[in-house]
């Protein structure tokens, strides 16, 4: 899984060189043609104390929401979280009715990405996604697989605090106030994303 | 109401940790040490995308740019003034905050726009980074229909976080 880890980044990498690269030479040429030069370079100057400023912004609620994120990892909060989704996930993820493991993996993985403890939640979402594979396909994603990356990718979150920093950071009256506008966006990005991928599944079964 | 979730969150968590006898003090002392690392590993990337990002702005092209998407995205109801954080949210997690960050500064935290920015960075994910790290770690080579699903799950999230700002606070 490390060396795994460490290709994936060094993928990212040759991507974002490229839009790094690519960012640099559009905004030359469109600064030359609309003659913003001055503005271009002065830009290069705050930009850079920008990515500071905003790093000192969000460092606190950073640090501070890594260290609750340990503590309710710890006291069991995950656990708790995952008994009361379970008849959700049961109906979503029907191999975690026969697989006990799988279970487990997959509301741990779940539970972990709402309460944002993403550190935790990808290796339990790995071990899950290698005991969803189906045996006879290996090379092939399962209806259930691609699923769990919907889910993943829905980001259901409860508290997103480092928007909530970055907000606070700017001079917002109440950060916390646009929670209820995460929740209801995540749940129906989440449920519309389940259906997207249910029709698919359909439509796609003999694949 | 909302004020009271994350004062009472952290109440909950130290009541059951005193409850569990675990040392909350010396837990949150560690994760928070853990957070500082986290963050050293982040700033060099900031630095540069907001350098990139605010380039980019300097020079027209964001809003040339915006200008052109704009009818499409005017259609969906989102604010053509996103368009740039809408394309590369699934694509890089520091880009895209570096993105959001530069737009509620512009526009400000409270404003339509801004609160539109903070809602889709919140209900969001890196996708085509997360595609990546699970079906590589599981071996799975045909994907199947997971890019185009996931990214509907995007699209729709883009979609609600303008609905739901703008009947809350238009």
């Amino acid at each position: 899984m490390c060396n795994f880890h460490i290709w994936c980044f060094e993928v990212m990498y040759v991507v974002m060189s490229w839009i790094w690269t690519l960012i640099l030479a559009i905004s030359l040429v469109c600064a030359g043609v609309l003659d913003r030069g001055s503005a271009l370079a002065g830009a290069v100057v705050q930009g850079a104390q920008a990515g500071i400023s905003l790093a000192f912004s969000i460092a606190g609620s950073i640090c501070l929401w890594t260290g609750v994120g340990k503590l309710m990892e710890r006291v069991g909060l995950t656990r708790g979280l995952s008994k009361l989704l379970s008849p959700v996930l049961r109906r979503i993820f029907p191999s975690t009715q026969t697989d006990e493991t799988v279970r487990h993996y997959l509301s741990a993985n779940i539970c972990a990405n709402i309460l944002g403890l993403g550190n935790a939640a990808t290796p339990m979402g790995i071990q899950a996604a290698k005991r969803l594979k189906d045996p006879k396909r290996p090379g092939i994603a399962t209806d259930e697989l691609c699923r769990l990356i919907v889910l993943n990718t829905a980001s259901i979150q409860l508290i997103p605090a480092n928007v909530a920093a970055v907000r606070a950071g700017l001079g917002a009256a109440a950060p916390f106030d646009i929670l209820p506008a995460v929740w209801v966006t995540s749940l129906c990005s989440a449920v519309l994303g389940l259906t997207a991928a249910w029709i698919m599944g359909v439509v796609k079964r003999h694949d | 109401m909302t004020d009271y979730v994350v004062p009472v969150l952290l109440l909950l968590t130290a009541l059951l940790a005193l409850h569990k006898k675990e040392n909350a003090y010396d837990l949150l002392l560690d994760g928070a040490g853990d957070g500082l690392k986290l963050l050293s590993s982040i700033v060099p990337a900031l630095v540069l995308l907001l350098t990139a990002v605010s380039m980019l702005r300097a020079s027209g092209a964001v809003e040339l740019f915006s200008g052109f998407l704009a009818p499409v995205f005017s259609f969906f109801g989102i604010p053509p003034e996103t368009a740039l954080l809408v394309l590369i949210r699934p694509l890089s997690g520091s880009a895209a905050l570096a993105v959001g960050a530069e737009l509620m500064g512009q526009y400000g935290p409270d404003s339509l726009i801004g609160r539109t920015v903070a809602v889709m960075l919140g209900s969001t994910e890196t996708t085509f980074y997360t595609i990546s790290v699970y079906f590589g770690a599981a071996g799975i080579k045909k994907t199947r229909y997971t890019v185009p699903a996931a990214l509907f799950a995007d699209f729709a999230g883009f979609f609600m976080a303008s609905l739901t700002v703008r009947l809350f606070w238009a």
